[in-house]
């Protein structure tokens, strides 16, 4: 099973509209979408049928025992996250401060700290007898992001591993800290949304960054292209520094907007966006050397 | 005062309220999505002070390690293993706890700094621009944020330009804010994450607005929803080509003329009513 993943850097360049038409386009079986902090790819191509959850648990964290609390101050120095504090001598920890490094449990003599479990998301892997979708959502403000992306991802192989189809497309987030790392773990080609502004560009050279640092081999394609054509030219310069293909100028298209309203992707599309997507689609069955029945 | 604009979802036009609200209002911009910052690209300060952003992670002297792997027990981060006989450190898995170099009990494990990212400051058109950028490469961006946030000055008006997401580095930025403006498209993808993020204000317990960027006559599912979570719209920012191709080039609407000033006064002006000023 050969690993598409879908990354912009910027956020709201496309990443989800190209995803889930590619998704439609090459009628795809398994699919994940790891933007765990925002996921929107089931508001396109959702999977009917119960959504199996789970809930994914980070690290504990720790808790003071008010009773056994013996107000020695052994704990609170040494905490790096700022996380327990103290008023009129009675010791609390912030769950949302706390790392959950366990250092405070290991230095109180009275025992009174203890481990408490903690759900920083919740998995949800639906399939309706021919489909696998797979996704979490992250809980408010919960860290460690990545480790949830690593679940979702595992989860989507994990429910395809007797009759694993050619493709996987793999939806992920913004930015390119832990969970962009974690979702470009394994995979077999990246395909970078950019978008042709300042903005865009700033944030695909970070990526790139990241994704060529870590040998993933990628594709990019321009969205919205005709909107600012000096800045796609830049985009194109700054493919061809790094030797990554330009598979596609996307063309704004008001059909687009309208489209994904509807909870349509651009498949089947007639416009011109639709397309210069199915043209993406074409290179990238190229370049994963897919066979024809998986085009 | 201090406002952090968020979005949830990314691409919303954060950076584009909260580089005009502070060059309408002469405040001082922060950028805190340090994992992708582009307030930079807008407010490009002359003479900038940078300064490093460091973490702590360990060392450990093999001579003075005795083997009791003390410190691989207690690491739940997976930072330190007992490889070939010797202690071996992540670093990218530290979390920076320093409860190695607490616990070992031959005193082998020393903690050294590793750069992870900068913050900076500079002045532009009255403007205070300050912002902090991860290395591409490290995994958390919490650190910067809070060093960017550490010294934020009380006085006068601060608009923090968020990360998108409701992850650890909005709920670090939105915790620093008096006020939380929600940025929100009227689409499909934008009405969904709008409810996502304000129930992260709602868990930090901060007051919040709404602006509505990309404006049409359709945005009737954000104003829907905004009534039902009883949150003001304090602006509509009209779907615009020139708008769209100014900010694609780095242009401040609000320096360029009176009329896109005027936009970023009103929700300032609208800002201030709500928040009692």
């Amino acid at each position: 099973m050969k690993q598409l993943l879908v990354l912009s850097g910027k956020g709201g360049t496309g990443k989800t509209t190209v995803a889930a038409s590619l998704i439609e386009l090459f009628d795809v079986q398994a699919f994940a979408d790891c933007d765990v902090d925002a996921p929107n790819l089931h508001l396109v191509v959702g999977v009917d049928g119960p959504h199996q959850l789970r809930p994914h648990h980070g690290l504990p964290k720790s808790q003071i025992d008010p009773d056994l609390c013996r107000s020695c101050d052994h704990c609170l120095p040494e905490c790096r996250f700022e996380a327990i504090s103290v008023v009129a001598d009675v010791y609390t920890i912030d769950p949302f401060a706390c790392e959950g490094c366990g250092l405070c449990q290991e230095l109180c003599p009275a025992d009174a700290i203890s481990s408490v479990p903690t759900q920083t998301g919740t998995l949800a892997l639906a399939t309706d007898g021919k489909r696998v979708f797979s996704t979490a959502v992250l809980a408010m403000g919960q860290g460690n992001s990545g480790q949830l992306v690593w679940s979702v991802k595992k989860r989507l192989a994990e429910a395809v591993a007797e009759h694993p189809p050619s493709l996987a497309i793999i939806d992920g987030s913004p930015g390119i800290g832990c969970p962009v790392m974690s979702s470009l773990s394994g995979t077999d080609l990246l395909l970078v949304v950019a978008e042709p502004s300042v903005a865009g560009l700033s944030d695909l050279k970070r990526l790139l960054d990241v994704a060529i640092g870590m040998e993933v081999p990628v594709a990019a394609c321009v969205n919205k292209a005709d909107v600012n054509p000096e800045k796609t030219e830049a985009v194109q310069a700054l493919c061809d520094s790094w030797d990554i293909p330009l598979i596609g100028r996307i063309p704004f298209d008001p059909a687009v907007p309208a489209a994904i309203n509807a909870g349509r992707t651009l498949a089947k599309d007639p416009g011109p966006a639709g397309v210069v997507i199915r043209e993406v689609g074409a290179a990238i069955a190229r370049l994963l050397e897919l066979s024809p029945a998986a085009r | 005062m201090k406002v952090a604009v968020l979005s949830g979802k990314g691409g919303v036009g954060k950076t584009l309220v909260a580089v005009n609200l502070a060059a309408a209002a002469n405040a001082r911009y922060v950028d805190c999505d340090v994992e992708e910052p582009n307030g930079h690209l807008f407010l490009t300060p002359t003479e900038v002070a940078a300064e490093q952003v460091t973490v702590t992670v360990p060392v450990v002297a093999a001579a003075n390690c005795t083997g009791c792997r003390k410190c691989v027990d207690f690491c739940r981060f997976n930072a330190l293993a007992w490889v070939d006989d010797e202690v071996m450190v992540f670093e990218e898995a530290c979390k920076s706890c320093g409860g190695c170099a607490v616990l070992c009990p031959s005193g082998a494990i020393t903690e050294e700094r590793r750069v992870i990212g900068h913050v900076h400051r500079g002045v532009v058109n009255s403007v205070e621009a300050w912002g902090g950028a991860i290395r591409p490469g490290v995994v958390s961006g919490v650190p910067v944020v809070q060093q960017v946030l550490r010294d934020l000055p009380e006085d006068g008006l601060t608009v923090i330009d968020g990360p998108p997401g409701a992850s650890c580095l909005a709920l670090e930025t939105a915790r620093a804010a008096d006020y939380c403006l929600l940025v929100a498209e009227p689409t499909r993808f934008g009405v969904h994450n709008v409810a996502m993020i304000h129930q992260l204000t709602v868990a930090v317990d901060r007051p919040c607005g709404v602006v509505i960027n990309k404006a049409t006559d359709a945005n009737t599912s954000v104003e829907e929803l905004c009534a039902e979570l009883g949150l003001p719209v304090l602006g509509r920012i009209p779907y615009d080509q020139q708008v769209a191709l100014a900010s694609s080039q780095g242009e401040v609407l609000a320096w360029q003329d009176e009329a896109q000033r005027q936009v970023f006064v009103d929700i300032l002006d609208r800002l201030g009513a709500v928040i009692g000023r």
